[in-house]
This record gives structure tokens, C-alpha cells and sequence, in this order.
């Protein structure tokens, strides 16, 4: 499976699709990248004429990239309407705030994959190479048979 | 392998990942992990690899299907273990 098939499984689209490009992808692991468009939508308010990237827009890339698709490439099937994935527990510290126009890279190195629960370590880096989040995120890949 | 002493292994092992403290305060071999302890299915796959490497065992799909309650998983602990012996 190529890099752009991953991408076109990918069960978002804009405004909540999170990946720009993979970068690396094995069962291991996966790096990633993704730009914040300073026109998205929650930079009006999160903060008022100071726009800063919310955690809960950090943790769900860090997701998306790590965990998401990893998850496809490891069931390396189509997530159809048979199959349910879902966050199941992150657990994240946020180290340096990332502005609207910064381009991360996302790091991801599966813990485990057992009983449809993929366990990942995910490093979240911004433009210049720093950590900015780093943490573990769970989710369930589920037959709906 | 002695029943009491795995009983309380495998209180030590749920305790992390339980919601039903009541539930957990009064377990039986019969306490169902799922409808009684409040266990979720994302954390009982911890669970069941906490079990693995307690006992240092390998538990398949299969196995994994019927450990729904307390009894069931010291039946399965025992048949891996009497396995690898």
C-alpha cells in the first residue's frame, strides 16, 4: 500500500482532515507531516486576536497521523462502513505552543496492536525540531460484522 | 495453581482499569468484568496484557473471547500454563 493510498482512506475531509503528507510508514511506526492554515476556522477564537493552536487540535493530529494511519496501513484494508475506529484514551503534555502557518512532523511508534487496540508513542515536532507534544495515544479498530 | 492466591493476582492486575469499586470490593469468581466491574473493551485488552505478561503466557483471539469473568480467566491462565509445562 503507497503513501497516497493510506491518504485516500482516511475517513476525514476538510475542516477536520489533519494530514498533509506521510513521510515514513512501516509496522512499527509513521512519520508525518501537517501545515495549520491560519484561515481555519477555530484560530477566531482560540484566543481572541491571539491565535494559538487548541490541544484538542494538537491531540487529534498527533492521532490522525499516528494512529489513524498506522491503524489503516497494519489492517492495510479500506475502512468501510463494517469497520469502527475510535479514540479510546491520550494521554499528552504540551511543551511549546504551535502558531497558525507551522508546519509539524508527527512521530509515532506502535506500542502494541493487539485485539484490535493500536497503543502508540507519539512525538509531535514543530519547524524547527523542538518537541512540542509528546505522549501516548489508544484507539479500537472494530469488525461491525 | 492455587485458587485464592489467583484471585487475588488478578484483583492486583484489574484494580488500575475497574469504575465499579463496589463491584471490585466484593469479586467472586463469578464477577463479570465487563458488566460488573465496568471495565471498558479499550482497557480490557490491557488487562489481558497485563494477564500475558504476569504469567508470562500468550492468550489468542480465541481465548480472548471467553475471558469475560473472573472464572473464565483463571481457566484459561491454568490450560496456558499447563501448556507451556
Amino acid at each position: 500500500m503507497t503513501n497516497q493510498d493510506i491518504l485516500s482512506k482516511l475517513p476525514y475531509s476538510k475542516p477536520f482532515l489533519f494530514v498533509d503528507e506521510i513521510l515514513q510508514i512501516d509496522e512499527n511506526g509513521v512519520e508525518g507531516t501537517y501545515t495549520f492554515d491560519e484561515n481555519l476556522d477555530f484560530y477566531k477564537g482560540h484566543f481572541k486576536d491571539n491565535p494559538v493552536t487548541p490541544g484538542v487540535i494538537l491531540t487529534e493530529v498527533m492521532a490522525q497521523i499516528g494512529l489513524v494511519c498506522l491503524g489503516i496501513f497494519l489492517v492495510n484494508d479500506v475502512l468501510n462502513k463494517n469497520t469502527a475506529i475510535a479514540l479510546s484514551s491520550t494521554d499528552i503534555e504540551f511543551l511549546k505552543p504551535v502558531f497558525p502557518n507551522e508546519k509539524v512532523t508527527v512521530i509515532s511508534k506502535k506500542l502494541y496492536f493487539r485485539f484490535g487496540k493500536l497503543k502508540c508513542k507519539v512525538i509531535m515536532k514543530n519547524e524547527k525540531g523542538e518537541e512540542a507534544c509528546t505522549g501516548t495515544i489508544a484507539g479500537m479498530i472494530v469488525s461491525r460484522s | 495453581m492455587n485458587k485464592e492466591q489467583t484471585i487475588e493476582e488478578l484483583k492486583n492486575i484489574v484494580k488500575p482499569y475497574i469504575q465499579n469499586q463496589e463491584a471490585f470490593d466484593v469479586l467472586t469468581e463469578d464477577t463479570d468484568f465487563i458488566n460488573d466491574l465496568k471495565i471498558n473493551s479499550a482497557n480490557l485488552v490491557d488487562v489481558i496484557l497485563d494477564i500475558e505478561e504476569k504469567y508470562d503466557i500468550v492468550i489468542d483471539n480465541e481465548a480472548m473471547e471467553r475471558m469475560v469473568n473472573v472464572k473464565a480467566a483463571m481457566s484459561i491462565i491454568e490450560a496456558k500454563l499447563s501448556e507451556k509445562n
